[in-house]
């Protein structure tokens, strides 16, 4: 919403700045996007008359021109433009003064010989347009010496102003004055036009066929007018908030839709067909040719005015071309209605048509302005076209918009917060135009007023559906009761401005805050950092990716598929974070830095249910370690992506004797290289592996790639419990090592369970600490080495006794692998 | 009897081509079978030479039924090839088995630098530490919601203005004719949280937010935090003190000039935007006459904590929202939002926080 200082002062007697004036419309609530002061830049330069011109004594193009000012001196000027003459008005820089256009500075200076002690000015050194065929020609009647900007009407400063979609009054000048003037800022003129006296009986009748396309209209005739172009002050007001000036009837319309946030059409009464404008809804296929120029086709869902002859406007967002009014119109009809925001809204936007209008009937007008503004408008049409006006002429109703509402002068503090004398309380709402109907020590009753849409407004609530009756109902009561309430108590503090509610810092419940976090919260922030602590870097990346990468990774069902995706390669809703990694290595493998390690906490998405959105740890290693003299290069394996999985989930706190690897990773990793990590049969906690050479070669990329996924949500709360005693036996523990030999195909761990198991009591560690296999071993055999601690507890274990657990060992291995015991 | 009709014989190669490609067992085999049919020599070549032998009236329909065969046969062939490529694949990757039982390696592989915590995770972890001071406790949600909690519950009904600027990312409706969407703020979990426990409420919601929108200064996917206290006699005196001790730990500048002007959420009434003192040219914080916009805030609207089943008589409070990224790039100085989400290595090894300091009020955020 634009509009000019002087237009706002039509409005609002005040004297305060432009500064002031900003910096309230900030504070109450209309802020302010932008001021714009054309005529800033101009302020020096004045009007001055070519008393002489003469040809240059030196230059064929030039000229010397003798100019005045006002002032008394006569000065020099030398002067490039065909244009210049004798007895020629224009505008004057002086010495001193800087030339916007080509952002110099002027001096005194001397050209061939004649002293030039000024510059005449073209539009395009005003910075005011391209023209620079030669200087500025202002007609003989501009005033000698005064300043140009004034004398053009540009010394207005436009503000614009975004208006929230609660405030529908605010579009409009006068609402804007309106609220100032409750700050404090100055006096809201009155504002009460003279009913203009109906001449003639009205041509044109209002119809309503359906009450969903309007619920109440006005409109009155015009006769024997000259439509021309408007006048300039009528045209400055709109050229300054941006307007292009049409005609002198269209041109009324839109001053009224700022001025009072009004909005008006005019019909020329000749080209509507018989003698009734009907309300109604557009029929299946019906058109209208707009004035915009373009042609839409109309829905059962839009309302329409029609005549005989069709559709001739969209109500409320926009006018045809056919029935509009042009500079031959001597009879129009103004059209003043009244239409119901949310069909005005889903019309708009069905046909993508943003107008005026339609920003202001959305946000709902103020339905009691609709006889004053038809006054207003038919006066100064004809004020400027001279004719005379008809009767009104209406249907339908005028719609119940009276409602009142009552402060508690004691909620200003308990929920605004701010002590609010009662007195300046009741000033700011009056000032707003809310009128007192009852008012006592504690609290005051008042009426809205019409153009306050917002202020208890009637709507339903929409209330959780499995709550409780009984909840619901007292919340919905209680919230019947107090929003009226809180509408005022917003009006008073924003009015009265927010920076004057005190601060106060929030009461603490304890002085020893409760913990923040969840556990799984807590888990989550500790993996993060585990990650980075072994090398990696923390990413965040996009939630959807392509759908054909998603599909390297898993189901791309529908239900995850955006149905309006901001571009086609991130329209799925991704099933791990890792690919989004392998994405991200990609890009840095093509800027030079194929060795990489980066980890992601982020969603993954299995279901559209909360359930099914899962928070998944990932990890990726590409390429190779560092070169280093102390440990060699070597390429990224599978183990890796092991060791960083199960470092995450033993620091979140999984026992790593209850945890097993079974090798059914998911399809995206290499089949022979990739495990899951499982706690019990069922809960999966953990995948890692190689990544698949058919997703490298689909992503373009080297590899060796290696990566894993933590299932955060799927790893049970550890349990809090007190540590027993500490075990610290009196004994020396000793250790024994075994190598077996046994089928390649054979899970180490298997191995490694066995010897564990074979005395619960005495063996406290075992530890894989050699495996080989190769060719001094058979086919298909491995050599697997482990040590075994064993410690004893109630005295040191004899020579017979160590023998005995060796082979206890030994036989639990062989039982349980096939293993034969090297020797 | 030779006098066979027009294609019998064709119907006869193409079965046996396909015997043959079926027992084809390696490349070399299947190349074997390719040329023996399409080669120089092969049967079709030859079958498609003899054409000009074929009386005139016959030859148009025998034409096109070896054009026919001879895509067919084409197909068959690739087709048998990719299988036998990716069974090749699938013998090495089978031959290439690790025992993956195999304890890990004791270490971590050796890096070129130690990791770090991305600007955004060490931003939600501030506010976490600042906020957990104050007694707000982390709540979360899901990122794709129902449009009741994203929208209908806050007081944003079907046809309000304020949903078209939410550019909303929409998802297939579900059997219900429900249409979920990813949310387009954290206020969500507001509901969530009161739907789901009684007040007193205090809680922060750090998460993932979407919107239809992506240029420099919009990213598809962004992080907003969340504040929601309920209690009795909460008081937008208690909003403003929240904030400005809030804005002023973050940033470190104990004397940060703090600004509220009116404004409008359909959640919140009164409504405030929430301006900090900074110098536009500089882009310094807490110096020079320049305001910038951070965060938006208000009072909790009744409606919405009717529509929780809250009873606005007994309980009120406020809520806020904030961009994480922007209170992320003011911090650091940071110029751009969007390599926040690419992931190049050079830009997270510069930005990263590290992982073995989190944020803490006792050495100050």
């Amino acid at each position: 919403m634009k509009f000019s200082l002087s237009w706002l002062r039509e409005h609002l007697e005040t004297d305060a700045p432009l500064e002031r004036i900003t910096a309230c419309l900030n504070g109450i609530g209309l802020e302010v996007e932008g001021v714009e002061d054309r005529g800033a830049s101009l302020a020096a330069f004045r009007i001055a008359r070519v008393v002489e011109a003469r040809q240059h004594p030196n230059a064929d193009r030039l000229r010397a021109l003798t100019v005045e000012v006002g002032d008394g001196r006569l000065l020099s000027v030398v002067c490039g433009a065909p244009n210049a003459r004798t007895g020629m008005m224009g505008v004057l820089a002086l010495p001193g003064d800087f030339i916007p256009g080509t952002g110099i500075t002027l001096k005194i200076g001397e050209i061939r010989g004649v002293k030039s002690e000024g510059m005449m000015l073209s539009a395009r050194e005003m910075g005011l347009g391209d023209d620079h065929s030669g200087i500025v020609d202002l007609p003989a009647e501009a005033p000698l010496g005064e300043s140009y900007v004034r004398w053009a009407g540009m010394d207005d400063p436009v503000v614009e102003i975004s208006v929230t979609p609660n405030r529908g009054d605010a579009l409009s000048v006068r609402g804007v004055a309106r609220d100032l003037a409750a700050a404090g800022l100055g006096r809201l003129k009155p504002f009460a036009p003279e009913p203009v006296p109906a001449a003639f009986a009205s041509p044109l009748q209002w119809g309503i066929a359906d009450p969903r396309a309007c619920q109440w209209v006005l409109g009155r005739a015009l006769r024997g007018l000259r439509n021309g172009p408007s006048p300039k002050w009528l045209q400055d007001r709109l050229v300054a908030i941006g307007l292009r000036p049409i005609n002198a009837l269209v041109d009324v319309t839109n001053f009224f839709t700022y001025d009072l946030g009004r909005p008006l059409h005019v019909f020329d009464v000749r080209k509507v067909s018989g003698s009734v404008l009907t309300m109604r809804m557009a029929r299946e296929g019906e058109s209208l040719a707009a004035l915009n120029g373009k042609t839409y086709t109309l829905t059962p869902e839009d309302g329409v005015i029609a005549d005989a002859a069709g559709v001739e406007a969209l109500g409320g967002i926009i006018g045809g071309e056919p029935s509009g009014c042009d500079e031959a119109t001597t009879e129009a009809f103004i059209e003043c209605a009244l239409f119901d925001p949310v069909r005005i809204a889903l019309s708009g936007r069905r046909h993508d048509i943003r107008t005026d209008a339609r920003s202001r009937f959305e946000r709902g007008i103020d339905p009691a302005l609709m006889p004053v503004a038809i006054e207003a408008a038919a006066a100064m049409m004809i004020a400027l076209c001279g004719g005379e006006a008809s009767e009104v002429v209406g249907a339908g109703a005028e719609p119940d918009w009276r409602r009142s509402a009552t402060l508690r002068f004691g909620r200003l503090a308990s929920y605004g917060g701010a002590e609010v004398p009662p007195e300046e309380a009741v000033g700011i709402l009056e000032g707003l135009g809310f009128a007192v109907q009852a008012r006592d020590a504690a609290r005051v009753t008042v009426a809205v007023p019409s153009w306050r849409n917002d202020v208890a407004a009637p709507g339903a609530l929409a209330q959780a559906p499995g709550l409780p009756a009984e909840r619901a109902r007292a919340a919905a009561e209680g919230c019947a009761a107090i929003e009226p309430e809180c509408d005022l108590v917003e009006e008073v503090l924003r009015i009265r401005g927010l920076d004057q509610v005190p601060p106060v810092s929030l009461p603490v419940a304890s002085p020893v805050p409760p913990a923040t976090l969840t556990p799984k919260q807590a888990r989550s922030a500790l993996a993060r950092r585990v990650l980075a602590a072994r090398g990696m870097q923390d990413c965040v990346s996009f939630g959807f990716l392509e759908r054909r990468v998603a599909a390297l990774f898993g189901d791309t069902p529908e239900a995850l598929h955006l149905v309006n995706p901001i571009a086609a390669d991130l329209d799925q809703m991704r099933p791990t974070p890792l690919a989004s990694l392998l994405l991200a290595a990609g890009r840095n493998a093509a800027r030079g830095y194929p060795d990489l390690a980066l980890a992601e906490l982020g969603g993954a998405w299995r279901d559209q249910s909360p359930e099914g959105q899962l928070l998944v740890a990932a990890g990726l290693r590409c390429g190779h370690t560092p070169r280093h003299w102390a440990e060699p290069a070597r390429a990224m394996d599978a183990m890796d992506a092991k060791g960083d999985a199960l470092a995450v989930l033993a620091a979140l706190g999984v026992p790593m004797a209850a945890v097993s690897v079974t090798a059914d990773a998911p399809g995206f990793y290499h089949p022979g290289r990739s495990g899951v990590v499982r706690q019990g049969p069922k809960t999966v906690l953990a995948t890692f592996g190689e990544i698949h050479p058919r997703v490298l070669a689909a992503l373009d990329l080297a590899g060796p790639a290696v990566g894993f996924e933590v299932f955060l949500d799927a790893i049970p709360e550890p349990k809090r419990r007190k540590r027993g005693a500490p075990d610290l036996p009196a004994f020396q523990p000793l250790r024994r090592d075994f190598a077996f030999l046994l089928d390649a195909a054979v899970p180490a761990d298997s191995v490694l369970r066995a010897a564990r198991g074979a005395d619960r009591s005495l063996i406290t560690e075992v530890v894989l600490f050699d495996r080989y296999a190769g060719e001094r071993l058979p086919e298909g055999k491995v050599s697997l080495a482990i040590q075994v601690t064993l410690q004893p507890r109630e005295a040191t274990l004899t020579d017979a006794e160590i023998e005995a657990v060796a082979e206890r060992v030994v036989a639990a291995v062989v039982k349980a692998t096939g293993a034969v015991l090297r020797s | 009897m030779t006098d066979l009709a027009p294609s019998d014989d064709l119907a006869a190669l193409r079965q046996e081509i396909a015997a043959q490609l079926a027992a084809s067992a390696d490349l070399r085999a299947w190349d074997a079978v390719r040329v023996g049919v399409l080669g120089k020599s092969g049967r079709l070549t030859a079958l498609l030479k003899g054409l000009g032998a074929v009386a005139p009236e016959a030859r148009r329909e025998r034409g096109a039924a070896l054009n026919r065969l001879k895509a067919e046969l084409e197909a068959a062939i690739e087709s048998r090839r990719l299988a036998l490529e990716a069974a090749t694949l699938e013998a090495r990757l089978a031959a290439e088995r690790l025992d993956v039982t195999l304890p890990p390696r004791p270490h971590p592989p050796a890096g070129a630098e130690q990791g770090g915590i991305h600007p955004i995770s060490r931003t939600m972890e501030e506010l976490v530490a600042i906020f957990g001071a104050m007694g707000l406790r982390v709540a979360e949600g899901p990122d794709i919601e129902g449009d009741w909690y994203n929208f209908g519950a806050l007081n944003i009904p079907e046809h309000h203005p304020a949903r078209q600027d939410h550019d909303t990312f929409y998802l297939p409706a579900d059997p219900d004719g429900r249409r979920p969407v990813l949310r387009t703020h954290t206020s969500p979990v507001q509901i969530r949280t009161m739907i789901a426990e009684p007040p007193p409420i205090r809680v922060i919601v750090p998460g993932r937010t979407y919107r239809a929108d992506h240029d420099a200064t919009h990213s598809p996917m962004f992080h907003q935090v969340e504040g929601l206290v309920i209690d009795r006699g909460i008081t937008l005196g208690h909003l403003k003190g929240c904030l400005i001790d809030f804005l002023r730990a973050f940033f470190c500048i104990s004397d940060l000039p703090v600004r509220f002007r009116a404004s409008y959420f359909p959640f919140t009434e009164p409504s405030m935007e929430v301006d900090i003192g900074w110098n536009r040219r500089t882009g310094e914080l807490g110096k020079g006459g320049d305001w910038l916009e951070i965060l938006g805030s208000g009072m909790v609207h009744p409606r919405v904590l009717a529509n929780c089943g809250i009873d606005p008589r007994e309980w009120q409070g406020f809520a806020f929202g904030m961009g994480i990224e922007r209170i992320t790039m003011l911090k650091h100085g940071m110029p751009d939002l969007r390599p926040f989400y690419e992931s190049d290595l050079r830009w997270l090894r510069h930005y990263a926080a590290d992982p073995l300091s989190p944020p803490s009020l006792a050495e100050g955020v």
